[in-house]
């Protein structure tokens, strides 16, 4: 099952490449990773997308809590949460394809923000199916480029991952 | 006090109460050695390569219970030391290594002698640390220090660019007296109610076995578990690691489990009802294959690691706590119980394994005309009385070792258990010798093993360190050709010795007493005469069966109940 797993990490030199590390060394699946400094510039948050068995999952967040740069972990898919990825991406527009490309943006509620005379740039975020979905319904042929951030998320509710 | 980078290193090594410093200088470590001559209080001992570092370093922090300390230069220092450092990690060895590193303003423009330290080393550490300002030094010492010998142990390393240990530029000084991590809160105690509940499945077992491994050794709870097996009157078996940790020459005891465990151990194991594991992390050597693994268990399991639980085998009662703590709590809740064991099952119990004892799956030939490797460990138990630190190097002559050597206290057996160093022996021996210099410290080891750290005798040779090497000579890499013979049709590939030195002269050369014995009935003669030069080194070479194999044998991916014992055995 997929598991989306939020860290909270010392900002130190290196504790990325141990999270990485950590991963490779195991066997461990990892779907997208992504982490910056929070409103605590000593602590950054990382948010890990992985997947595997119960157990797997099991042992993945004890060894990322065995690390000893990480202060506090959670796992989002096991209550209530918020899933928002975001992309950009170029697609080819012209002649008919522009007005098309246009009205596709407004039905995911994306932008535009960037227009030449034979392209788009899209801004989109949402739950990776969402990105998904418009990747999907962008007639063949006309995507020039895609950059995804990965997915990062937060708990539902009043609580929240801090000291 | 204001000290440079070099003084603040030999300082906190000073104010950690550091005894001993295993090390080679090098260009990149030249201010510290600088530091280290000016002083007398921490001593530095001298050997021959990098790896012997990390592995003398490795036995005095076995043998003793304390930090031990590896001193080594950037590059090739590094990496040299990684195998020791490694060795140290898969045993959870409470270990600090300082490497040299090159100057901070050239790091990473490939300078001479520089290597990525932090990022080699960082699969096999517990935790590492580059320190790119003097003023960080003292706290990043005391941290590396901190973090090796709490929770579960292991080793840390701290990586100094050599600008780091600057002789001119001084700073502020005083050693972090307390200190806390955020990041970092390894178990103080294990959950009282888990405790209780476990102990309700251990009264009412009635098949039960403890498991106890090196853990039992690293967290000093040797007396905690005797009285657990006092208090219950369970059989108990050991992982490589722990033997020591109970008396092996108590009835009770009924050996090591696992490959080369012995049939009662491993039997019970697969017939046990209740299994209680301490400190140990069923690996795969000690399991066989998972599916087999004690399939009608309920299984307890007490480390202080969270991660070890349920990692390779599904536990039912998980406790996370400094075993120590842990055995206490549970030998107060057995006592104030008001049921005590089922002895009526326990006495069947015994019955069941004193049965599978008759088949004495230890029994070897004693009437060959060729030393048997067994016979030569026994001959050194019968020789030392027990008395003795021994620390071997990997292959057959380690599980002759285990087998037939029966240590009664822990820290007396030292071995590379996890990851299986060959070359280990010789250097942790002479850690392990420092530490105790009236002790009686001896390594068995092999002529494959021993040719891997063999420099390290002109270490022993400096330091007068009178060490015993019990050399088990079968001429052959002895568990490779075991295998070959098993499972490849006896094709020899590259597991002979050819060319091996003569090692009366080889030893002879390094200035210390070489002898060799070919002959059963020369062996114990040859024995009690090396042990009795107290103050020599002396190089035993026993010329033993190069066709011996070890057994009981449990093939890899084999239950515990499909052993193999020795062809005699198997027909009796």
């Amino acid at each position: 099952m997929r598991h989306i797993i939020s860290v909270l990490l010392e900002n130190e030199a290196g504790a990325l490449s141990r999270v990485a590390g950590l991963f490779s060394a195991r066997g461990y699946n990892i779907e997208s990773l992504t982490v910056a400094p929070t409103d605590d510039p000593t602590l950054s948050r990382m948010t890990l997308v992985t997947n595997g068995s119960e157990e797997i999952i099991e042992q993945i967040k004890k060894q990322l809590h065995k690390l000893i740069d990480t202060v506090k972990l959670l796992d989002l898919t096991e209550g209530p949460h918020i899933e928002r990825e975001m992309m950009l991406i170029k697609v080819r527009a012209v002649q008919a394809g522009r007005e098309e490309l246009k009205r596709l943006t407004d039905i995911f509620r994306a932008k535009i923000i960037d227009v030449t005379e034979t392209s788009y740039v899209v801004e989109l975020t949402g739950t990776s199916h969402k990105l998904d979905a418009f990747i999907q319904a962008v007639p063949e042929g006309l995507i020039v480029e895609v950059v995804r951030s990965g997915p990062t998320g937060i708990a539902r509710g009043d609580k929240g991952l801090t000291l | 006090m204001e000290l440079s980078g070099a003084e603040i290193v030999v300082q906190t090594l000073i104010d950690e109460g550091v005894e001993y410093v295993f090390g080679y200088p090098g260009g990149a470590v030249l201010h510290t050695y600088d530091a280290l001559f000016k002083q007398d209080k921490v001593k530095h001992i001298l050997v021959r390569h990098e790896q012997a570092a990390t592995h003398a370093a490795d036995g005095y922090a076995r043998a003793t219970g304390r930090c031990g300390v590896a001193l080594v230069t950037s590059g090739p220092g590094a990496t040299n030391a990684v195998t020791g450092i490694a060795t140290a990690y898969m045993d959870s060895i409470p270990m600090v290594i300082l490497s040299g590193q090159v100057p901070t303003p050239v790091i990473g423009s490939d300078a001479f002698q520089e290597v990525d330290t932090v990022g080699i080393t960082r699969p096999c550490v517990k935790h590492n640390y580059l320190v790119k300002d003097v003023r960080d030094l003292a706290l990043t010492i005391r941290k590396a220090f901190y973090i090796a010998t709490s929770g579960r142990p292991g080793p840390v390393l701290v990586d100094i660019p050599k600008d780091v240990t600057d002789p001119r530029i001084k700073v502020p000084y005083q050693y972090p007296k307390d200190i806390k991590l955020r990041s970092y809160n390894p178990a103080q105690k294990g959950h009282l109610g888990q405790i209780k509940k476990a102990v309700d499945v251990l009264l009412r077992a009635k098949r039960p076995v403890i498991y106890s491994g090196g853990g039992v050794i690293l967290g000093e709870a040797s007396q905690a578990l005797r009285d657990l097996v006092e208090r219950t009157g369970f059989p108990i078996t050991s992982t490589l690691m722990g033997l020591g940790a109970f008396p092996m020459t108590d009835p009770r005891f009924l050996g090591m489990l696992g490959m080369h465990g012995t049939y009662e151990a491993n039997m019970a194991m697969h017939e046990t009802d209740v299994l209680i594991a301490i400190g140990a992390r069923f690996d795969d050597r000690v399991t066989g294959k998972i599916e087999h693994f004690c399939p009608h268990a309920t299984i307890i399991h007490v480390d202080v690691d969270p991660s070890s639980i349920s990692k390779n085998v599904r536990v039912d009662i998980p406790i996370v706590g400094p075993v120590g703590s842990v055995l206490a709590d549970m030998g107060r809740l057995l006592k104030e119980h008001r049921q005590g064991p089922d002895t009526a099952a326990l006495a069947d119990w015994w019955r069941q394994i004193d049965e599978w004892r008759g088949r004495k799956c230890l029994a070897y030939d004693r009437n060959s005309l060729l030393i048997k490797p067994q016979y030569a460990v026994e001959t050194l138990y019968k020789v030392t009385g027990g008395n003795l630190y021994l620390t071997s190097d990997v292959g057959q002559h380690q599980m002759f070792a285990a087998q037939f050597y029966p240590f009664d206290e822990p820290r007396r057996w030292i071995n590379s258990g996890g990851l299986g160093t060959m070359g280990f022996g010789l250097p942790a021996a002479m850690g392990v010798q420092l530490a105790f210099p009236d002790a009686t410290v001896a390594c068995v080891s092999g002529e494959a093993s021993i040719l891997m750290c063999i420099q390290e005798m002109a270490t022993c040779k400096q330091y007068d360190l009178p060490i015993k090497v019990v050399l088990l000579n079968n001429g052959y890499m002895g568990m490779v050709r075991q295998w070959q013979e098993f499972f490849y049709e006896s094709r020899y590939s590259h597991s002979y010795v050819d060319a091996l030195p003569d090692f009366v002269k080889l030893t002879e050369s390094f200035g210390h007493v070489g002898m060799r014995v070919e002959n059963p009935g020369d062996l114990e003669g040859a024995m009690r005469e090396a042990f009795a030069m107290k103050d020599r080194f002396v190089f035993l070479d026993v010329v033993v069966d190069p066709a011996e194999n070890v057994y009981p044998m449990i093939e890899a991916g084999k239950g515990h109940h499909e052993m193999h014992l020795s062809p005699e055995r198997e027909l009796a």
